[in-house]
């Protein structure tokens, strides 16, 4: 154990210098965030029907390489402490009112996300007896990211196209 | 006792059906079944059904046979496996509510996935629009002096998916645990019925997210044995070579969550860039980082170039570099062993009653992989261990992923040592049938049976995930456990929620 720590220590970081437009991307989403809301933005996620591939993508934000707690942003256990609602698959019948009650839950000024190609209109799974449809089918969306699953570098530029979206207001 | 293949010989065989044979019978047959597989001599690999009929695939271990029986019961009724076999109980009630197919016996009357939230009654029977609405979901009692229930779910605090857990405690030790399912149905089933081919196998790799390639290969390993036809020999190679990339992204993953669960952060950071290199090597090797929609019916989509063999070459030099290290240290650290060893223990009887696969089935003393039985191209010429433990806790779950990593990354290596040469992808004949695979993702076998029509589109589609007979198997590892450990448990199955619910 030792030795892996002394490593971790000494060792340069795997978080990337990511390449533009990404690395500038990641700063400026990081002054935006602290100039938006003098703090950090916390995201409560909710998967709403989704097939768990966009949650794979979601969780690999904070491995070492994208390493979002780095720009303030982070994940909280309760919609109660949530900024943002990041919202994944097509939403079923049976998900519908954990959702609605979720969102209710989390105080204003709150934004919606709606996370992969299934969040947008239900995407394969559309039209089936046991789906509403895309997430904005029950609860107001402030943005969309496509992809199925969607990258976690596209993860991180909706995320920016989120802030530029609330300082335009 | 009457072999597998004696009972499937009484019935009458369906022609075509393929890899195995399946034969319809009749009552009193279907509770010969039953009665086997109460005895255990036989274990339920699967039950499903069609309006008026119920199918269930059978393994005889012994003989290394797996057999499907059909039931017709046009009056939608069936003599219940559950009654005398209790795996079958929520497959059962799965029937019930998808196809208003009542299994004569049972005493459980509750519906399953049906929330009563979608509209229709029945969706793939009758469609019933106008109904009475279900009664109020009845958890089983558990009684007794300051017992105190813990509701948890639908959304839970972590990013994970939804299901609902309903804890009995007395004090901080678990009683029992309910847990109510369902919640991410989806219907997969009725979007399967009429499906062009490739939808649907769009459609099947997207049941558990997770386990894309696995579901991907089920279903057309199931299209290809229905239509009678083979694929080269360079998609079967690359097939396996993404479906061991797969079980190593998951295992990685797994090992430093269930880490994590004990608030041993070091570990998940470093599986963590472990897991990443995977996708990032499957993502330069077959253009995606999961590999979704890369293994096709008739062959694959991609090919592999010498830079995506580059690159796998790259992260194996580098799993096998960083991965022991981790390995010593799960082992060397005694508050962590502290936490996982004796915790959650799941017996063999068990294991061995609901047929469990994947770790959870390894780990207490079961060695079925569908790999090795019924067996699929090309794992019958490649060197490989199937991990096997007995003390069914934690970290004998822990356990058996390191071993399969191991495993998993000298199979890629001998796969890309002889990649035969040839084409990728063949195209499908035309042709009805009906076929059905068995497929060994990363949890566990999949099931996936499948039954073309003549003008080449999807009848039906049946999947069937490894979780359906491991998630009872936590409300029993969790007993008598405490609360705070059930996290730890959790996540050492690490069950699917879509997979289950469809
Ligand atoms: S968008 Fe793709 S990965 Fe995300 S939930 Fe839908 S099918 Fe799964």
């Amino acid at each position: 154990m030792r030795k892996l720590l002394l490593d971790g220590l000494l060792k340069r970081p795997l978080t990337e210098p990511a390449p533009p437009p990404d690395d500038a991307g990641l700063a400026e989403l990081a002054t935006r965030i602290r100039r938006k809301l003098g703090r950090s933005l916390s995201i409560r996620e909710v998967d709403a029907g989704s097939c768990n591939g966009c949650e794979l993508e979601i969780h690999a934000l904070n491995n070492a390489f994208y390493d979002l707690d780095r720009f303030g942003i982070r994940f909280v256990a309760s919609p109660r402490h949530a900024d943002v609602l990041l919202v994944t698959g097509p939403v079923t019948r049976n998900m519908r009112e954990a959702l609605e009650r979720t969102w209710n839950a989390t105080p204003d000024p709150k934004w919606v996300v709606a996370v992969g190609d299934c969040a947008l209109d239900g995407g394969l799974f559309a039209g089936s007896y046991a789906v509403e449809g895309g997430v904005s089918s029950v609860i107001p969306v402030d943005l969309h990211i496509r992809g199925c699953p969607p990258s976690p570098t596209a993860l991180l530029q909706g995320l920016l196209a989120l802030l530029e979206k609330a300082e335009r207001g | 006792m009457t072999a597998l293949i004696d009972l499937i010989q009484q019935g009458r065989p369906v022609d075509g059906h393929r890899p195995w044979p399946r034969a319809i019978v009749d009552a009193d047959l279907w509770e010969v079944a039953a009665a086997h597989l109460a005895a255990g001599d036989w274990s339920l690999l699967d039950l499903w059904g069609e309006p008026d009929r119920v199918h269930m695939t059978l393994l005889e271990e012994a003989g290394a046979t797996v057999g499907t029986v059909s039931l017709d019961c046009p009056d939608r009724r069936y003599p219940s496996i559950a009654r005398r076999h209790p795996p079958a109980l929520r497959l059962e009630r799965t029937l019930r509510d998808l196809y208003g197919l009542e299994p004569v016996g049972l005493a459980d009357d509750r519906a399953w996935l049906d929330h009563d939230r979608w509209g229709v009654r029945h969706p793939l029977g009758s469609a019933e629009q106008d109904f009475e609405p279900l009664p109020k979901y009845r958890f089983l009692p558990a009684e007794g002096e300051s017992l105190h229930r813990i509701p948890v779910g639908p959304v839970h605090a972590g990013i994970i998916e939804p299901g609902h857990f309903r804890f009995t405690a007395n004090g901080e030790t678990v009683v029992r645990l309910e847990e109510r399912l369902g919640y991410v149905h989806k219907g997969i089933d009725s979007l399967m019925a009429g499906a062009a081919i490739e939808r649907a196998a769009m459609l099947a790799g997207r049941t558990s997210g997770d386990s894309t390639v696995a579901y991907a290969l089920a279903f057309s390993a199931a299209v290809e044995a229905a239509l009678g036809m083979e694929v080269p020999a360079r998609a079967v190679a690359l097939r396996a070579v993404m479906a061991e990339l797969e079980r190593l992204a998951n295992h990685f993953g797994d090992i430093g969550a269930i880490c994590n669960d004990a608030a041993f952060a070091m570990m998940h950071a470093h599986t963590g860039v472990l897991r990443e290199r995977v996708l990032r090597a499957s993502d330069a090797a077959f253009g995606h980082r999961l590999m979704r929609d890369r293994v096709v019916p008739g062959g694959v989509a991609v090919d592999l170039t010498a830079d995506g063999i580059a690159a796998i070459r790259a992260l194996l030099a580098e799993a096998h570099r960083s991965f022991p290290p981790l390995v010593t240290l799960y082992d060397e650290t005694a508050s962590l062993q502290d936490r996982t060893v004796t915790t959650g223990i799941v017996g063999e009887p068990l294991v061995r009653q609901y047929a469990a696969g994947g770790y959870v089935g390894r780990a207490s003393g079961r060695s079925f992989d569908a790999r090795r039985l019924p067996g699929y191209a090309p794992y019958a010429d490649l060197p490989f261990e199937v991990p096997v433990r007995h003390d069914g806790d934690v970290n004998a779950r822990v356990w058996i992923r390191i071993q399969e990593v191991g495993q998993s990354l000298a199979l890629i290596e001998a796969l890309l040592e002889r990649l035969p040469g040839g084409p990728l992808h063949v195209p499908l004949p035309a042709g009805s049938g009906e076929g059905a695979a068995l497929v060994e993702g990363f949890r566990g076998d999949v099931h996936a049976w499948v039954r073309i029509a003549a003008d080449g589109t999807v009848e039906r589609c049946r999947l069937r995930d490894p979780s359906w007979f491991q998630w009872p198997l936590l409300e029993a590892a969790i007993e008598g456990n405490i609360v705070a450990d059930f996290p730890l448990c959790n996540k050492s199955f690490n069950c699917s929620y879509s997979g289950h619910d469809l």
